[in-house]
């Protein structure tokens, strides 16, 4: 049986862990808030771009841009992203796992893709595998603004325009509720879905100066603000997925102490028991 | 399209112009939502205003002021990457960054000009030299919405 001073030690240290995980949910807690209502603001941007983008597209007119055009697929892109900590439970470990799986079944050799990579742990785990990385970025804030990722976004979006990759993959935690985020498979270019939102706008537009210079412009804005929109629901469940890690690893602690505590209590009466034996046998001897 | 109808004369001699609602959003958030009485800006092709019952239209707009006028006080925003979009009684800006001279750091626009002049001027050729030209635009806008707000 471990001695007191042991099981004391270890109660002192479990204590000392909890108070820390403890710290970091609260700290999680608020930066989830945050990062909630950084996602709520970005959404009057994200629903009117999108109404124009769908409604121009539909309204009249033939628009073959690249963007919204299909071609022959050479090469795929993959935007992956993660956290630059970690801590935060299955967060990383369950993106990184869908795209390497996707990956290992879809492609026979590196060059048929090419990964972009938003935060640190993503980017060691594919560096580690001597896996294409074309871009990354970490050190990101944790609540990130649009010029933050701005250069990326638009990088991504340049590949394709320069035919380095004929499709876009964004791979990200979708934020679902404060204890479930969802692995979510997004295709991004091509924009290929617009026609099922097209009917929900209904104006058609005039067009200063035409609709296919307006769509020069626009098009590469609007995926910029489907990447950044990722990201921040990426942020958010970041923030989720950390704040539920250290709760449980807080709940954890709890158990740990209150087990240790029993057998710290237990061995104590043991102890004061054999010392009560000793004395009394002690005195019967004496007689 | 609606027919132009002249401003309603009231009968204290007031009179009541005819408002679009504005509104400028961002990725970060909107910016500002307010009734006014013309919107004009740069787009790509010009000059451009709007007044209240426009035909729907969308334009680009460049890296430039965006002045909102009503009786009595007008207000400008320094835009880059944005969008007008017009509608008969509604007028939202869409841009990538949109703020308001009150808004503006101004050490952080200077600083971006000097660094995006030096750039510009050192002929090297690994300098990206349309981005620094963007950025010097932006900085310059914001310099000049600040000042001249």
């Amino acid at each position: 049986m471990a001695s007191l001073r042991d099981i004391k030690g270890r109660i002192d240290s479990t204590k000392k862990t909890k108070q820390i995980t403890k710290a970091m949910e609260m700290v999680s807690a608020s930066k989830l808030n945050r990062a909630e209502q950084n996602a709520r603001s970005f959404v009057p941007y994200s629903e009117k771009i999108q109404e124009v983008v769908a409604s121009i597209s539909a309204g009249g007119g033939n628009p073959d841009h690249p963007m919204l055009k299909s071609r022959d697929v050479k090469r795929t892109g993959y935007l992956v992203i993660t956290s630059d900590r970690g801590l935060a439970g299955a967060y990383n470990s369950s993106v990184l796992r869908s795209v390497y799986q996707t990956i290992k079944q879809r492609h026979n050799s590196t060059d048929e893709y090419t990964l972009i990579t938003i935060g640190r742990i993503g980017r060691d785990f594919f560096r580690k595998r001597n896996m294409p990385i074309n871009n990354e970025i970490i050190g990101l804030a944790d609540q990130p603004n649009f010029a933050d990722i701005k250069d990326i976004a638009a990088d991504s979006v340049q590949l394709y325009t320069d035919e380095v990759i004929d499709e876009l993959y964004i791979y990200y935690n979708h934020y679902v509720s404060a204890i479930t985020q969802e692995v979510t498979e997004k295709k991004l270019l091509p924009l290929t879905n617009l026609e099922e939102e097209a009917s929900k706008g209904s104006s058609s537009y005039e067009y200063e100066p035409s609709q296919e210079e307006i769509l020069e412009v626009l098009l590469p804005q609007y995926a910029e603000s489907l990447i950044y929109g990722a990201l921040l629901d990426g942020k958010a469940s970041e923030h989720a997925a950390r704040m539920t890690a250290m709760k449980s690893a807080t709940d954890n602690a709890d158990d740990l102490i209150g087990d240790l505590s029993l057998k710290y209590n237990r061995a104590r009466q043991a102890a004061i028991t054999q010392e009560i034996t000793e004395i009394v046998g002690g005195a019967a001897a004496l007689e | 399209m609606k027919a132009w109808t002249a401003p309603v004369r009231l009968a204290q001699g007031g009179v009541i112009m005819k408002t679009l609602t504005v509104s400028v959003v961002t990725p970060d958030g909107p910016v500002l939502e307010d009734a006014f009485e013309m919107v004009s800006c740069k787009a790509e092709s010009g000059e451009l205003g709007v007044l209240p019952g426009h035909i729907p239209m969308v334009a680009p707009l460049t890296i430039s002021a965006v002045r909102l006028k009503r009786k009595g006080n007008s207000e400008r925003i320094a835009v880059s990457g944005g969008f007008l979009e017009v509608r008969p009684e509604k007028v939202t800006i869409l841009a990538q960054s949109a703020e308001k001279p009150s808004e503006i750091d101004i050490e952080r626009a200077r600083k971006a000009k000097e660094r995006a002049e030096r750039r510009l001027q050192a002929k090297q050729e690994d300098v990206d030299f349309k981005r620094a030209e963007m950025a010097l635009k932006r900085a310059i806008n914001r310099l000049d919405v600040y000042e001249n707000k």
